[in-house]
């Protein structure tokens, strides 16, 4: 990949500075302000998040990466409500929120389905809770089951189905209350590569139709470039933002972008943002002895 | 498969056998004792009295004692006694215990005012109904409140883990003295004994949900009534029933020591009573009746819970 002759991930064909001079004239739909949070960690306070500035546009689709520890999962919590902020505030459509609601609903890696519920309940859920009469609330449950493809089984308890299935219903168990956003915390993370890439198909196609916008965290640099219109890349002790990168890749994306030059060149320098240079030290390195017998059949595996 | 695989599940037919086995091994035991004479046996009873003037047919004597005066008798060149091994009277034969478990149900109570083996067993369950639903009806809801909110953790729990040390039995004069002498003090000793670890459980259990499906359900707008009445409650549903089958198992064994608070009743009563007669196998024929009771309660919950939540089998 180093060996290629690759563009600068900053430049942009004039089609796509169009779109994002467009997306930047859209209305915000959430906005992050000085954000910091705090932990009392064994040896005194740690800092998770630090400053975290960001404004997300509506229905835009926006990747949180970065190396595992910087707090994007403390992020994304927090947003949600689920962790309070030590300082700064979150906005949703300009008013500030401190706890969890439908208008932001949530997708996490582990299903999180109610195991009790059949597909359908689940997808009741939300919408009982806001008040929704169980004939109204049952026959949108029926559209959502069928807009995920799973009316047949829409009876069915989520353990009969299978990781992909189950991620499904929990988007649209989340979309069900038609949320603001929906914040995702690699929500395909548990999911063997081939359903993974038919789940991000699925969800680019859902992010077209409905109007929703996304902000997913991922630690998987290609899911990163191929979902994102913007990745906001954190780095770790204490996470705050890098870089927010526009994605150069022209929209709508399908996955023979995977090896185009500005898809490489984007993915490259958030792989140099993620993991610089000599950071591999001394302690990764393995030191074995030599182990093989001596008198081993096969001394070396070359 | 062999029998001995480090936490593989044995086939059906072996597991079958082997939870045979299980009620076998011990039948077995017991027989062996009761039915080869070489085999313990330490009294003789006595067929022939002989020469000896105290010994009386069907007597049972020690065997020192039997072989002592059979040999004074030989050597006063007079009858000597004879006699078999035997068992002393405190352990019966299997098909002795085996016939009571008819014959005991069938007798007649010695005196009017005493009860039959069927009235005693429904005086005890009925003990044992009441004290556990009692016990579930408040037990149960503060353990999930308990479980949920910090705030009535700490409210119940440190009173309730000192209470609990407090052994039940101990309660017996007082619960006498407040309730009087018949069902109601051997209720609330059941209560005791059953309350204050039912708290703690269920308040154990409910801490155990995945806190995961609690975030969910607050990120599709549920709030704290919701949470409790649509997330917590049937999320720990399957995981109640077993620790509430585990309870009742709990509460039968104070069964014993509640009968014996003021008036002796229930099956309780008819063991004491069939023990002052010597009708051991009446007495173990009893024993087995409140085992067999307990393990058919036990079956027959498991097979509902079975049915009960679907969702956790499939």
């Amino acid at each position: 990949m180093i060996r290629l002759k690759l563009p600068d991930y900053k430049y942009q064909t004039e089609k796509v500075k169009e779109r994002f001079s467009r997306l930047k004239r859209r209305s915000i739909t959430m906005e992050v302000r000085n954000l910091t949070k705090k932990f009392q960690g064994i040896d005194g306070p740690v800092t998770a998040l630090k400053n975290i500035n960001l404004k997300v546009h509506k229905r835009e689709f926006v990747c949180v990466i970065g190396p595992s520890g910087c707090g994007k999962s403390t992020l994304i919590r927090t947003l949600a409500g689920l962790e309070e902020a030590t300082s700064g505030e979150i906005l949703l459509d300009d008013k500030v929120v401190t706890k969890p609601g439908p208008e932001r609903g949530m997708v996490y890696q582990e299903y999180t389905l109610f195991p009790w519920l059949t597909v359908k309940k689940n997808i009741m859920f939300g919408l009982l809770e806001s008040g929704a009469t169980r004939s109204n609330a049952e026959s949108e449950a029926r559209q959502w089951t069928s807009l995920v493809g799973l009316e047949k089984f829409e009876n069915h308890y989520p353990s009969q189905l299978s990781g992909g299935m189950k991620q499904r219903v929990a988007i649209a168990r989340a979309l069900a209350n038609q949320p603001k956003i929906l914040l995702m915390d690699e929500p395909f993370g548990a999911l063997d590569a081939q359903t993974r890439a038919k789940m991000q198909v699925y969800l680019m196609e859902i992010w077209k139709n409905i109007d929703i916008t996304i902000l997913f965290i991922t630690h998987d640099l290609n899911e990163a470039v191929y979902l994102a219109d913007r990745v906001v890349v954190l780095k770790a002790n204490p996470g705050e933002i890098q870089e927010i990168i526009e994605v150069p890749v022209p929209q709508p994306r399908n996955p023979s972008q995977f090896i185009t030059p500005e898809f490489l060149a984007t993915k490259h320098h958030i792989e140099t943002l993620i993991h610089p240079k000599g950071e591999l030290k001394e302690v990764d390195n393995l030191n074995l002895v030599r182990m093989v017998n001596v008198k081993s059949d096969i001394g070396d595996v070359f | 498969m062999p029998f001995l695989a480090v936490r593989k599940p044995l086939s059906k037919e072996k597991r079958s056998l082997v939870a045979i086995l299980s009620f076998a091994i011990p039948l077995m035991i017991w027989s062996a004792v009761s039915y080869l004479p070489f085999v313990w046996h330490p009294l003789i009873k006595v067929t022939d009295a002989g020469s000896v003037d105290y010994f009386k047919a069907n007597m049972l004597v020690p065997r020192e004692t039997f072989e002592f005066e059979a040999e004074k008798s030989v050597s006063a060149g007079l009858d000597p006694p004879s006699g078999l091994p035997a068992n002393p009277l405190y352990l019966p034969a299997p098909h002795e215990v085996g016939k009571a478990l008819y014959t005991a149900f069938a007798t007649e109570p010695r005196r009017q005012s005493e009860k039959w083996l069927h009235e005693s067993l429904w005086s005890s369950i009925q003990v044992i109904f009441w004290g556990f639903i009692l016990s579930s009806m408040l037990g149960i809801p503060i353990g999930i409140l308990a479980g949920t909110f910090d705030f009535f953790s700490k409210l119940f729990e440190p009173f309730i883990e000192f209470f609990r040390y407090l052994p039940a039995p101990a309660f017996g004069a007082l619960a006498v003295a407040i309730l009087g002498i018949y069902q109601a003090p051997k209720i609330a000793i059941i209560f005791i004994g059953t309350f204050f670890q039912q708290v703690l459980v269920v308040a154990n259990t409910t801490r155990k949900l995945d806190p995961a499906l609690l975030e969910a359900g607050q990120t599709l707008g549920a709030n704290n009534r919701s949470l409790l009445l649509k997330v917590v409650i049937p999320g720990i549903l399957p995981d109640l029933y077993r620790d509430t089958r585990i309870l009742l198992g709990w509460a039968w064994t104070y069964l014993i020591v509640a009968e014996l608070i003021g008036t002796s009743s229930g099956i309780t009563w008819f063991i004491t009573q069939q023990a002052r007669y010597k009708n051991f196998d009446n007495v173990y024929a009893a024993i087995i009746i409140i085992g067999v009771l307990g393990l058919f309660i036990d079956f027959l919950l498991a097979y509902f819970g079975r049915r009960f939540f679907p969702w956790k089998t499939t």
